[in-house]
Formats: structure tokens, C-alpha cells, sequence
């Protein structure tokens, strides 16, 4: 994959220097962040999640979110619902991937049953939010090609391009913190017809284990449909010291007992 | 009588020392008009505005009712493309590849939401327990032929598919584009996906020229209604032609033409002025102002000039004179019957039709800046322009033949007249009562228009273009899992499917059936909605987290899951039959099930439906209060309470024969025709002001008794009132050419409106004037009468 990266660097790098040193300088500032965060091993979270739309009216979804690092491939997760209560104890067990299509399970506990949803989309609302799935699983590198646009002060803005033909977006501009790890302040997304689509806001970070920023809030506003989706984080635990048979389909179904 | 003689001779030397301070100022009066004229213009902006929205005020219920339902669900517009290959067949390799590629460029359309498709169309499937959710086509130049076959199965099969995006046929097949406007400037935003939209059709044909393309849509119609406003503006440059011959027949003089266009273009400049500064969308029905100014406003200077002319050529005054005379003689007429045309105009704010309060306003604007340039501008130019005329020897008495024998034909049986006059009207009157409205915004524009072409022909081959929506709730938060709502929903899914008018019905209840089939195996006893809340609930979930962007359900359930969007697609009906089939639907919710799930139909084919009802509600309180006004108007005119009172009889019956004509003619009157009272009204007086005032002059001043005063106003202002009736029939004949059915009924009407105005005024009205009078003790020999009328009136 690598090889690929830098033959398609090398190859870009014909067509000028500059577009060269963004691409370059955008791909290291990526890897920065990604290597920042690395080594935190495994966590545990409470989200609660509210929706509003342009009425002000709203509706709430309260999840636990189990995240166990990988290094070789994508991060697996493991989200339980805990409201409303129609859904309560539904949970999705993910495999990302650097490549190709995610895998992922989900356990109904009306039926008491694990079922494998074998579907290339991602883009779609994240129940009924202003989150995509996209916009929530582990962010792999492999994902999105790079490009460097500015800096402000400390901070570094670069633009996305997802590499997934069946992304939502054809860009994201992301702003990322140089003094700060290399955490993320904000996102911009921009839809197929490259319109900005919406904005997501990273606020309260919190600094764990002395390495590890996790913003408590994240705020994500559509600006076409006037909508949003705040996410407020609580309670995360770097301690937990999950494995791999945290996230088997066994564990799932037990995850939502 | 003293009274009345006072006030005349104030106006008459009122009306002669304006005349008199306009030619001895000509050249700063000129100067001063064409700075107004100028002034105004120069803050003229015509912009115009298609969306549909412009034609419901801020408070119309059903605008309110369906801004609700948008903002629970998603607010959105359209446009659907309909794609019909020639070979009969939408699955084909080629085929299919070609609606992907036209599904993925339709993506980058302005503002667009979502895009659905056949290719495109997630298709859910099962293999124990594994859930495959995916484009029904993707990369379709990979199948293999069975696999297309396949695909063609599985779309022909699919309830949210057949009659709404591809036909039982497989042979024509829709490509749905769903924008959100933002509707900050509908008057860019609109044009900007229309060219977006067009330049995508159109390189679609170049590359596909196998397909035929057709449509339509919400933001089609937007679009048809901004170029109809913009091609019924263009009818002014006929109506400035008709102006130019009608003013050089009428007055034989080359320098009265230029002037008279002088006026009338003043009079439009103002108005478009007024436009800019009153910030004014133009809409199709606004945009006729124009026309509708050029042929009230040539009326004015028509009067003045001919009288002027006649005085030089038949009496031989000094063009100076003759104009001073003429002001005299004209200028209250004109103000009269300027005041009575704005009146009319402005009763159109009564109504609930923005378009039509901008074309009352901006007509009523343009009319008393005609009335003003028509007394101003217009002598002072006649005053500064070398006008000459070959005088010569009355030819006036041959000419009176016609009207006179017309006066002595009357005179002879008014009661006779009366009668037959009454039988037809009230036959007409009862001819009337039969029209229905019928406000089906398809019909608003001709078979010329490509918009109603190709919306034909999508009702023909696919589809219907008409819906009607419910937003059903379940009264509590995530009860649209629950099994009991899901039940009663999926029987009125059930109902709506087996009434009569509907094409296609899409509800949530379709996606709990599909979605619980999936989760066994697709097996087909399992097509029922799910038996527990539970099952339900985590279904939808599960089915949510499997859907792409665009493609959500963020458009049928709101976000608390506590309601659900139920579209049903519908043939194209009249509105009367739209109002009764969303009146039945909510009947049988209220029938059938729980109370939080009785909701009301809503949508804009119902908005246009109600539209005709509630301008005519909202417009009878405006023409009452217009007929009033306008009644006393005449009072005041002619001074005479009973004569004023008499003078409705002659307004208001026109209006009647003119919808009991409709009746026989089309039967259905849409919104536009609902204005046509007032606004007639206003025109129409203007035959019966001339008429009586003469009459009257004849018995005051000439002491002649009722008949004799007939034949007098007969020969008086006959030809008058012919010239002005030729020349409003051609404007409004003008317009009744027009594409769009608001503007042409409305004319077509008024034609015939004005048309039995005039006919009344010369058979009924002059009856009812002898009728009334009592017997008069001079007698004097009609011969007489002529011939000191000439000498008196001219």
C-alpha cells in the first residue's frame, strides 16, 4: 500500500513541484496525527448523542463505544445502544479495513440473533444523524489521499479526498492542531457536487493517559438541511485493557445482554 | 340644478386653466414629465420569480400546513427525467450503463439531496444470516446477460419501483433529482438548476441518442412559470404595434401617434419603476402590467386627441384652442374613469394571490401616472409639435346615421328591449353557476409549452405528477415501530392502492414489510410489517445503518420516529376531485384508526386545488367594496343618486353573461378569472359614465325629454365608446394569446366581459333610462334636436 502511495506521489510530482511538497507536506501532517494517537490500546466510552433539526425539536440516542487499536489493519469496534429503549442492546461489531469494505455484524436481541451486513455503503446517515459512518469509524490514512493547504498560526489545514468511489464527499478540509498533538479542531465537508455540506466541530478536548486528546464534544451542523448531531462523550476508560475476544461475534451478543 | 351647474363650471375652468398653464409652460412641463418618467425608471429592476410559493400568501392554510410537513421530514423540490429507450427495453446492458452515468452527473445538480433511480435503487437481499444491501445496478458493463435479466426481475417486482420510476413494462424509466433550494433568491437559484439540469439532458442526448428525454417537476413547473411571466411580457411589443395603427386610424395625424406613444411609454416606464422601488417579483400573472397599462392608458390620449383634431378640422380652432377646448371637454371624463379603472385594479389586494395584489398595484401605479402624463406630457408636446390638419366641411351628419338609427330603434320599444335583455342575462346568470374551478397547475400552460408536453406524456407512459401527502403520526416518540401503527398504516396503504385515482403509494409501512421479509431469508411470508415493537425498532436500525448518502429515510420518518410520510402519486384529476379523494383519505383515517393518526392531506397540487376557492372567498368582500366605491363614484359624477344607483344593473350584469358564456365555452374557471369582477368593473363603468352624463346633459341643459336624450347620448358618444371598447378588446385579445391559462382566461373573459358591457350599455341601459324618466312635457322635433346638439356639443 505504501508503494502505491509514494508511486502515486512520485507520479504527481511531474506535474509540479508545489502540488508535490502540498500532497507530501499534507500525507506526513496525516501520518502525524495517526502517530500521535498510537498506542493507546484499547477504550471504553459513554456517548450520548442528540439530534435536532431546524425546529429545535430533538432526540437523544445513549451508546457505549469499545474501540480496540490495531496496527496492521483498521481499529475494531464494538458500539452497544442503550436508548431508546425499542433498541436497546442492539450492538454492531466492526472490522475497519485500510482497504476494501469494512466488515460488520450487528446483534438483534428481539431475535436474539447476530446478522452480518455485507454493504459497500458507509455514507449513509448514522442512525437518523448528521454523522455518516464515515464519518465515525477509525480514520486509516489509506482512506483519503492528501493535499496541504495553509497555516494558521498553530494551525494546519489540509484537504482530504476520499479514495472510496462510493464516499458521500468529494472532499473534507480538516484542521488539525500542531501544538496539540496533532489533534483535529474541525472538518468540513464538502458533498459530490463539491457544495460544503457540513461542518463538525471538536470542543472540550481532554488530555488522557498524558498523551491521548479526546474531545468530549463534537458537533456536527448540515448547513443544507439546517440540521444537527451533538456528541457528548463522558467517562472514558483507557484501562479497560480489551482484546481481540472483546470483538468476536460472541462477545457481541453478550455485549448486548 | 344651480348646484350642480356651480360645480361644473368649476371643473370646466379648472380643466381649462390647467390646459392653458400646460401651454403656456410647455417646454418646463415637458421637461418636468420626462424627468418623473425618467426618474422612476431609472430605479426600474424587473426581476422575475418562478417558484410556485409566490402564489400563496404568508398565511394560507394549506402553505402553512405543507411547510409543516417539510420541516418534520425534508423540504424539498424536483426534477424527474424520464428516459425512454427506442428499443422498448430500460435492461439492457447499455442501457443501464447509461442511466448510471446519468445518475451519478444528476449528483452534481445545484442543490440537489438525493437522487433515486432504478440503478441506483438499494435492493435488499438474504442469505441466512447475512444482509446484503446494494445498488440494484452497479458497473452494469460487468454483468453477464442473465445477471441483467436478473435485475430486471427483481425492479419489476418492486412495489417502491413500478409506477413511480420504471413502468410495469420495463420500457420508460424516471431518473428522480431531489434538491433542496434554499429559497433565499428563488429568482437564481431556480434558473441555476434549470441550465444545469438542461445542459445535463442535452449532453445525455448527444452521447445516448437512442433515449428519449422528457421533464418535469416541481423545479420544471418553477421554471415554466418564470419563462411564461417573461414570453407574456414580450406581448407588449404586439400591443405597442396594435397602439401605433389604432392611433394613426383613429386620428389620421402623425404627430397624435408619436404622442399617444410618448404617454403610454411614460405610463410603462413608471410603472416598471414602481416595480424596482417596491422591490416586486414579476410572477406570470404581474407580468402582463405592460399590456394591461398600454391598453387602459391609450384610452386617455385617444379621447383628448380626437376631440382636439376634431375641433381644428371640423370648427376650425387654432391648435392652441382646440387643445385648451379639449382638456376641457375631456378632462373630467378621464379623471372619472381613470379614478374607476385604479379603483378596480387595486380591489385586487382583497385576495389571497400575491401576484395578483403586484398586478393590481403596479396597474393602478401606471394608470394614475397615465392619467397624469395624459394631462400634462400631452398637451405640452401637442402644444410644442407643429401639428397641422386639412380643415374641412362637417361630414359628421352622414356619419351620426348609424348610432342615430341605433338611439330611434331604441327609443321605439324600451320595454320590449328590457324584457328580452333581462330573459338573456338571467339565462346567462343561471349558465354561470355552473362553472367549477379547476386550479390543475398542469393545465395552466398550453400543449405549446414544452413543460405541459412533456408532463403529458410522463402521465401517459410512467407516472402521475400530482401527490397528495399525510404525515401520520403514532402520538408517541419511536411509534412508528410500534405494531399496532404499523397495522393501521399498512391498511391504509391497502386502502389508498385500491382507490380509483392513485398511481403509486409510498409508505413506511412498504419498508417494514421489505425489511422484515430480509430478516428471514427473504422468505415471502414474512412481506407483513413485524409483530413486535422490538423487532420493528431494530430492524429499521439495522436497515438505516446499510443505507448510502442521499438515500436515507430522513424523508419519510421524522426525528424522533414518532411520525411517518405517506405520498401518494395521483392521475391528473380536476381540483374539485383532488379535494374530495385527500377529503376521503382522511375520512378513513378518522374511521379507521387511533386519533393521533388522523392527519390531513397536504401537498401543491392540493394548495392549487383550494387556491380558486379562496381567492373567490377572499375577492367577493373586495368586489363589493369596489362596486360600492365605484357606484359612488358615478353618484358624485353625474350627480344624480338614482341614476347611480340604476348604473349597476349595466356594471354588474356584463360579469354575468361573461362566466354564463365560460360555461358554455370551457366550464372550468381557474384563479385568475376570479380577479376579472373588479377589474372589469372598473373598465366597463367607463361605457356607462359617457352614456348617462350625455343623457343627463340632455335633459338638464336641453330640457329634452327621455327618449330624445337617448338618441342624444347615441349620437353624442356612440362612435366613443366603440373606438375605446375596439381598442380594450385588442389588448385584452393580446392577451388571450398567451401560454399561460391564469393570464389567457382572464382575458378571454374579460373580452367577452367587455364586449356584453358595451351591448348592454347600447340596448339596456338606454331602456332602462327611458323606462325610468318620467314623461317629459317638452316635445320637440327629433330634427331639431340634432342639429342644436351639433351646434351645443361641438
Amino acid at each position: 500500500m505504501k508503494k502505491l502511495i509514494i508511486a502515486g506521489i512520485a507520479l504527481l510530482s511531474i506535474t509540479s513541484l508545489t502540488a508535490q511538497n502540498a500532497e507530501e507536506r499534507g500525507l506526513q501532517i496525516a501520518k502525524a496525527a495517526d502517530k500521535a494517537d498510537q498506542g493507546f490500546n484499547s477504550s471504553i466510552v459513554n456517548l450520548k448523542m442528540t439530534l435536532k433539526n431546524k425546529n429545535g425539536q430533538t432526540s437523544e440516542r445513549l451508546l457505549v463505544t469499545r474501540t480496540l487499536e490495531q496496527t496492521t489493519d483498521g481499529d475494531k469496534s464494538l458500539i452497544v445502544f442503550n436508548s431508546p429503549k425499542d433498541v436497546k442492546g442492539t450492538s454492531t461489531l466492526t472490522f475497519t479495513h485500510k482497504v476494501g469494505s469494512d466488515d460488520q455484524w450487528l446483534f438483534l436481541p428481539s431475535i436474539k440473533r447476530v446478522k452480518r451486513i455485507s454493504s459497500n455503503n458507509k455514507s449513509g446517515p448514522f442512525v437518523g444523524s448528521e454523522f455518516a459512518y464515515e464519518d465515525l469509524s477509525s480514520q486509516e490514512i489509506e482512506k483519503y489521499s492528501y493535499k496541504f493547504l495553509e497555516e494558521k498560526g498553530n494551525l494546519l489545514i489540509v484537504e482530504q479526498d476520499p479514495v472510496d468511489p462510493k464516499s458521500g464527499y468529494t472532499r473534507r478540509i480538516v484542521t488539525y492542531n500542531k501544538d496539540k498533538k496533532y489533534r483535529i479542531e474541525k472538518v468540513e465537508f464538502y458533498d459530490r457536487k463539491n457544495a460544503l455540506l457540513k461542518t463538525l466541530k471538536y470542543s472540550e478536548y481532554k488530555l488522557y493517559k498524558g498523551k491521548f486528546w479526546r474531545a468530549l464534544s463534537m458537533n456536527m451542523v448540515n448547513h443544507q438541511s439546517n440540521k444537527e448531531t451533538l456528541l457528548k462523550f463522558s467517562d472514558y476508560n483507557f484501562k479497560a485493557d480489551l482484546s481481540d475476544e472483546d470483538f468476536t461475534q460472541v462477545a457481541l451478543k453478550r455485549a448486548g445482554q | 340644478m344651480n348646484e350642480t351647474k356651480k360645480i361644473s363650471s368649476i371643473t370646466n375652468s379648472f380643466a381649462r386653466k390647467w390646459a392653458e398653464f400646460v401651454i403656456k409652460f410647455k417646454w418646463p412641463v415637458l421637461i418636468i414629465t420626462l424627468g418623473i418618467a425618467l426618474g422612476l425608471g431609472s430605479q426600474g429592476n424587473m426581476e422575475f420569480d418562478g417558484d410556485y410559493h409566490v402564489f400563496f400568501s404568508e398565511s394560507n392554510p394549506e402553505l402553512e400546513a405543507f411547510d409543516a410537513l417539510q420541516d418534520k421530514y425534508t423540504k424539498d423540490d424536483n426534477i424527474v427525467i424520464v428516459l425512454t429507450p427506442d428499443n422498448g427495453n430500460v435492461f439492457t446492458k447499455d442501457n443501464l450503463t447509461a442511466i448510471e452515468e446519468l445518475t451519478t452527473e444528476s449528483w452534481n445538480t445545484p442543490y440537489s439531496s438525493r437522487v433515486d433511480a432504478v440503478t441506483n435503487f438499494q435492493h435488499t437481499s438474504a442469505q441466512g444470516d447475512d444482509l446484503y444491501v446494494d445498488d440494484l445496478a452497479y458497473e452494469s458493463t460487468l454483468k453477464t446477460d442473465t445477471e441483467i435479466i436478473e435485475i430486471k426481475e427483481k425492479a419489476l417486482k418492486e412495489p417502491l419501483l413500478v409506477n413511480r420510476l420504471i413502468n410495469k413494462k420495463g420500457s420508460v424509466t424516471a431518473v428522480n433529482i431531489t434538491v433542496r433550494l434554499p429559497g433565499e433568491d428563488s429568482a437564481k437559484e431556480i434558473p441555476e438548476v434549470t441550465a444545469f439540469v438542461r445542459k445535463t439532458i442535452a449532453d445525455f442526448q448527444e452521447k445516448h441518442p437512442n433515449f428519449q428525454v422528457h421533464s418535469s417537476g416541481l423545479v420544471p413547473l418553477n421554471t415554466a412559470f418564470f419563462e411564461s411571466s417573461m414570453r407574456d411580457m414580450m406581448l407588449t411589443m404586439i400591443m405597442l404595434i396594435i397602439v401605433v395603427i389604432t392611433t394613426l386610424v383613429l386620428t389620421r395625424n402623425f404627430f397624435s401617434t408619436f404622442v399617444t406613444l410618448i404617454v403610454v411609454l411614460f405610463s410603462i416606464i413608471s410603472a416598471v419603476g414602481f416595480v424596482g422601488i417596491t422591490g416586486i417579483k414579476l410572477t406570470p400573472p404581474s407580468s402582463v402590467f405592460p399590456t394591461m397599462i398600454l391598453t387602459l392608458a391609450v384610452a386617455d390620449s385617444i379621447h383628448i386627441l380626437i376631440t382636439m383634431l376634431q375641433k381644428m378640422r371640423k370648427d376650425g380652432y387654432t391648435k392652441n384652442e382646440a387643445l385648451v377646448e379639449s382638456m376641457r371637454l375631456n378632462f373630467m371624463p378621464v379623471f372619472i374613469t381613470s379614478l374607476t379603472t385604479v379603483i378596480g385594479f387595486l380591489t385586487m389586494n382583497f385576495g389571497d394571490v400575491p401576484p395578483f395584489w403586484h398586478l393590481g398595484n403596479i396597474t393602478a401605479f401606471g394608470m394614475t401616472m397615465a392619467f397624469l402624463y395624459s394631462t400634462t406630457a400631452l398637451p405640452a408636446l401637442m402644444a410644442i409639435l407643429p401639428v397641422k390638419v386639412k380643415e374641412k366641411k362637417s361630414t359628421s351628419v352622414s356619419k351620426l346615421g348609424w348610432y342615430t338609427n341605433l338611439g330611434h330603434f331604441v327609443a321605439k320599444q324600451p320595454v320590449r328591449l328590457a324584457v328580452v335583455s333581462f330573459i338573456i342575462i338571467g339565462l346567462f346568470t343561471y349558465l354561470a353557476t355552473k362553472n367549477q374551478f379547476n386550479d390543475e397547475f398542469i393545465n395552466y400552460f398550453d400543449e405549446t409549452v414544452q413543460f405541459r408536453s412533456d408532463t403529458d406524456y410522463i402521465s401517459e407512459n410512467l407516472t402521475g405528477i400530482y401527490n397528495v401527502e399525510f404525515s401520520v403520526g403514532s402520538g408517541e416518540s419511536g411509534g412508528i415501530n410500534n405494531p399496532e401503527y404499523l397495522k393501521n398504516l399498512n391498511n391504509f396503504e391497502n386502502w389508498l392502492e385500491e382507490q380509483p385515482e392513485v398511481i403509486h403509494v409510498n409508505a413506511f409501512s412498504e419498508v417494514a414489510r421489505r425489511v422484515n421479509r430480509s430478516m428471514h431469508g427473504d422468505n415471502e411470508s414474512f412481506y407483513r410489517v413485524p409483530d413486535s415493537r422490538e423487532e420493528a425498532a431494530q430492524y429499521l436500525l439495522l436497515y438505516e445503518l446499510s443505507l448510502p448518502f442521499g438515500l436515507d429515510l430522513n424523508n419519510q420518518i421524522n426525528v424522533d420516529k414518532s411520525e411517518s410520510r405517506v405520498t401518494i402519486t395521483l392521475q391528473n384529476i380536476s381540483s374539485a376531485e383532488m379535494i374530495a379523494f385527500s377529503k376521503r383519505a382522511e375520512r378513513w383515517l378518522q374511521n379507521n384508526t387511533p386519533k393521533p393518526m388522523h392527519a390531513i392531506g397536504v401537498s401543491p397540487t392540493l394548495m392549487f386545488s383550494k387556491l380558486g376557492f379562496r381567492q373567490a372567498d377572499s375577492m367577493l368582500k373586495g368586489n363589493i367594496i369596489a362596486l360600492l366605491l365605484i357606484s359612488l363614484v358615478l353618484m358624485f359624477a353625474l350627480r344624480n343618486f338614482k341614476l347611480g344607483l340604476l348604473s349597476i344593473i349595466p356594471n354588474v350584469t356584463p360579469v354575468f353573461i361573461g362566466f354564463g358564456f365560460w360555461a358554455m365555452y370551457k366550464a372550468q374557471i381557474n384563479t385568475g378569472m376570479v380577479i376579472v369582477f373588479g377589474m372589469t368593473l372598473g373598465i366597463i363603468v367607463d361605457d356607462t359614465v359617457h352614456f348617462m352624463s350625455k343623457f343627463l346633459r340632455a335633459r338638464r341643459e336641453l330640457r329634452y325629454d327621455a327618449k330624445q336624450a337617448v338618441i342624444y347620448a347615441f349620437e353624442t358618444v356612440g362612435k366613443a365608446l366603440v373606438t375605446t371598447t375596439i381598442v380594450l378588446l385588442s389588448g385584452f385579445a393580446v392577451l388571450s394569446t398567451s401560454s399561460f391559462a391564469l393570464n389567457s382566461y382572464m382575458a378571454r373573459i374579460t373580452v367577452i366581459i367587455i364586449l356584453s358591457a358595451l351591448i348592454i350599455d347600447f340596448i339596456l341601459l338606454p331602456s332602462l333610462l327611458i323606462l325610468i324618466s318620467k314623461k317629459s312635457e317638452v316635445r320637440v322635433p327629433e330634427k331639431e334636436i340634432i342639429e342644436s346638439q351639433i351646434q351645443l356639443d361641438k
